[in-house]
């Protein structure tokens, strides 16, 4: 993964020590509340419900075992010992002290790690694939990119008063994993019929409460001028972009405003300017961020130890599950990724303990060459796995309670920290997602449901992602009484879609009856391995609002 | 125009150091004023452009045409407007002056400018920076020295960081 070089760490160490001057004018006074927002922000800092909120950035996902280590030092020295992975891969930590906030970024500068532009109105940490570097439908590995993108845009000094925030995401394989159709930019990686590399940019995608699917700027922008494309994107935001209302802010605004055609106009004419300027790349460049991602020194696995591994999988039926749900073929055989499933019903979706967080480290030295990613539904991935070592760590992980064979399924449920922790929110989100884990705990039922993506915003805000689940929920809120809206048939891959609200909102103890009843509709219509997607999508809303309204 | 309504910065930074202010500013829009020199608003001052000791300011929301470019040219200084420290659209016009159309003469930051904005305005091709009244001078002087590297070229800095990495390693 990205190692920081002189220059990389000469930066976040004078980052910290410019926040810490700044701090310091805050809690001497010399330094207004409305001044000091930004910053903080910009350095991930929120002033939450009960406590400051710290979002530390891990940059498209990647982290050692040694960030991880430190990260669970962090949350037991200046937290309460766990913290919140969100649905944009970062950490969030729940409870530091505002005036420790210069300190756990100068321990987190330690290791590399940094909460640069996690939050305000900036472009914040990029996105991509959990499964980046290793995916067999892989075209290109995203990662050099994303690093590539993030240095470009760490204190763009351009660009850090835009009208709103800007999320960038980028998708390098065949099947889009990283949700770049709902992103303020979503970047796409292919190859052309000569085998050149292009990059596909769309523009105008988020959530939020105004949620929109992005718009193709340009499909076949050479590589060499990724970066002063962005560049132009950003210009024609931060210029024309609405600053009157924050909630018509984003670019989606502006480009449903001018237009897609006219936005493009506008890119194009910008970039003219800017094309083959001192940010365009070379192949030197790029091979000098490839070098960060080499392949893992990997041992060839023995022909017979994937028979062996085949075998325990159709005698052992609590290990298949796990492997049918949590594991993902890899582009090397022999090697699986393994996904370890955050989703518990003792813990709200996302959360660690420090303890975990040690367990999680040692386990990716032992099995996965110390990398961790961390992926946009919450949940962590060793990448790297010989499978001669599957089940050992699945029994490891076992114990650690992260073996819930739920991945994909509705168990698996994204989820913001909601009222409980977070000032805007409307109402709570993670009990709605322990009521539903609990109601719906059945192995054998979950199973025979597939795939099913569910998603809890606990505002419209949207951090939970409600609008892109295949059945999302949305807390709103009504003369200060909780209320649940209930959406169907959102998508945030390849196909992505928007889901559609099924009617009048529930109450927060009836939300599982509600689910149930939607679940019923599907089961009794669907058609041999239908998804619930497709169920829907074939069957329409009507049924499922008969049978939840009746 | 009465002068008693005109604005007069304390605090100025030039080229990093701190600098008397010479300059008046006025943001009515309709009367001349009789104290010299003074900025004025850039609609005013594309009627009197021939007086050397005028110089126009640019609201955030200027869209800067090729025509506006080429007039403002000559101006002694040009001035951009923050209506408020967070309107970002500022750093595009001054970078646009000095990157695209080649202005030579000063860019002033004028109205919300804070002592955290002038390292990023500093990049941007701002060399002149009038503090907001309330803002303390060793602070911003502090906030310009902040970093020392950065990864994108900007007014400053004509190399990407990646390019800089290239070249010291003898690879580009």
């Amino acid at each position: 993964m990205y190692r920081y070089d002189t220059y990389d760490q000469t930066l976040v160490d004078e980052r910290v020590a410019q926040f810490r001057d700044q701090m310091d004018r805050y809690l001497a006074g010399r330094l207004g509340e409305d001044e000091f927002r930004p910053l903080r922000l910009q350095n991930g800092l929120y002033i939450q419900k009960h406590a400051p909120m710290l979002r530390i950035a891990i940059p498209y996902g990647m982290l050692s075992s040694q960030q991880l280590r430190a990260l669970a030092a962090i949350t037991r020295r200046y937290d309460r010992g766990y913290g919140h992975f969100s649905t944009r891969q970062n950490l969030q930590l729940n409870w530091p002290a505002l005036e420790d906030v210069p300190d756990i970024l100068g321990e987190l500068a330690k290791v590399q790690m940094h909460a640069i532009q996690t939050s305000g109105n900036c472009i914040r940490n990029t996105t991509s694939d959990q499964f980046s570097g290793i995916a067999k439908d892989e075209i290109e590995d995203p990662r050099p990119w994303c690093e590539l993108i993030r240095q470009w845009s760490t204190l763009h000094p351009e660009f850090a008063y835009l009208p709103r925030k800007f999320k960038i995401a980028v998708s390098g394989a065949k099947q889009d994993r990283a949700a770049i159709q709902v992103h303020d930019i979503g970047l796409r990686l292919w190859h052309d019929d000569n085998g050149e590399l292009k990059v596909k940019v769309l523009a105008g995608g988020g959530l939020g409460r105004t949620p929109m699917i992005g718009d193709v700027v340009r499909e076949d922008l050479p590589w060499q001028h990724l970066l002063t494309y962005l560049e132009a994107c950003v210009r024609v935001y931060n210029q024309f972009g609405r600053r009157d209302n924050k909630f018509k802010a984003r670019i989606k605004i502006l480009v449903k405003a001018l237009g897609i055609d006219e936005y493009r106009r506008r890119v194009e004419a910008e970039w003219a300017h800017l094309k083959d300027g001192p940010q365009t790349l070379t192949h030197a460049a790029v091979d000098a961020a490839r070098a960060h991602f080499p392949e893992p020194e990997r041992r060839p696995v023995p022909e017979q130890a994937i028979e062996v591994f085949d075998r325990l999988r159709a005698d052992n039926r609590a290990f298949a599950r796990f492997v049918t749900n949590n594991v993902t073929d890899h582009k090397v055989p022999g090697y699986k990724a393994v996904t370890l499933s955050l989703k518990r019903r003792e813990h709200a979706p996302g959360d660690v303990t420090a303890d975990q967080m040690e367990a999680v480290a040692d386990l990716a030295d032992q099995y996965s060459f110390g990398e961790i990613r961390v992926t946009h539904e919450q949940n962590l991935v060793l990448s790297d796995v010989p499978v001669d070592q599957l089940e050992a760590l699945w029994q490891e992980l076992d114990s650690l309670g992260m073996a819930n064979p739920t991945v994909g399924t509705l168990n698996d449920i994204i989820c913001c920290p909601g009222g409980d922790y977070c000032s805007l929110a409307n109402a709570v989100s993670i009990p709605i997602a322990q009521a539903l884990q609990e109601r719906f705990e059945n192995l054998d039922f979950l199973y025979d449901l597939g795939p099913l993506d569910l998603n809890i915003s606990g505002c419209m805000n949207a951090c939970g992602h409600h609008h892109v689940g295949h059945i999302g929920i949305l807390g709103v809120d009504k003369k200060g009484e909780e209320y649940y809206q209930v959406s169907l048939g959102g998508n945030s891959t390849d196909d992505a879609s928007l889901g559609k609200i099924l009617g009048p909102s529930f109450y927060r103890e009836d939300v599982p009856d509600v689910i149930e009843k939607v679940l019923q509709v599907y089961v009794e219509q669907r058609h041999d391995d239908e998804r619930f997607l497709d169920t829907y999508r074939r069957i329409g809303l009507k049924p499922f609002k008969e049978r939840v309204y009746a | 125009m009465p002068d008693s309504q005109l604005e007069h910065a304390q605090t100025l930074i030039k080229l990093g150091q701190p600098e008397e202010n010479t300059w008046a500013l006025s943001r009515i829009d309709d009367a001349l004023p009789r104290a010299r020199p003074v900025i004025v608003p850039l609609s005013l001052w594309l009627e009197h452009s021939s007086d050397g000791e005028l110089a126009p300011w640019l609201p955030s929301d200027t869209e800067l045409t090729g025509d506006l470019a080429k007039s403002l040219t000559h101006a002694p200084l040009i001035a951009i407007d923050f209506p408020a420290f967070t309107d970002g659209r500022g750093y595009t016009l001054a970078r646009l002056l000095r990157e695209r159309h080649g202005y030579q003469g000063e860019i002033r930051a004028i109205g919300d400018v804070l002592v955290d904005q002038l390292y990023y305005m500093s990049r941007c091709g701002f060399d002149a920076l009038a503090l907001r009244e309330d803002q303390h001078l060793d602070d911003a002087l502090r906030a310009l020295g902040a970093f020392s590297v950065s990864y994108q070229p900007g007014v400053d800095v004509k190399e990407a960081l990646f390019e800089r990495r290239l070249r010291e390693s003898g690879r580009s």
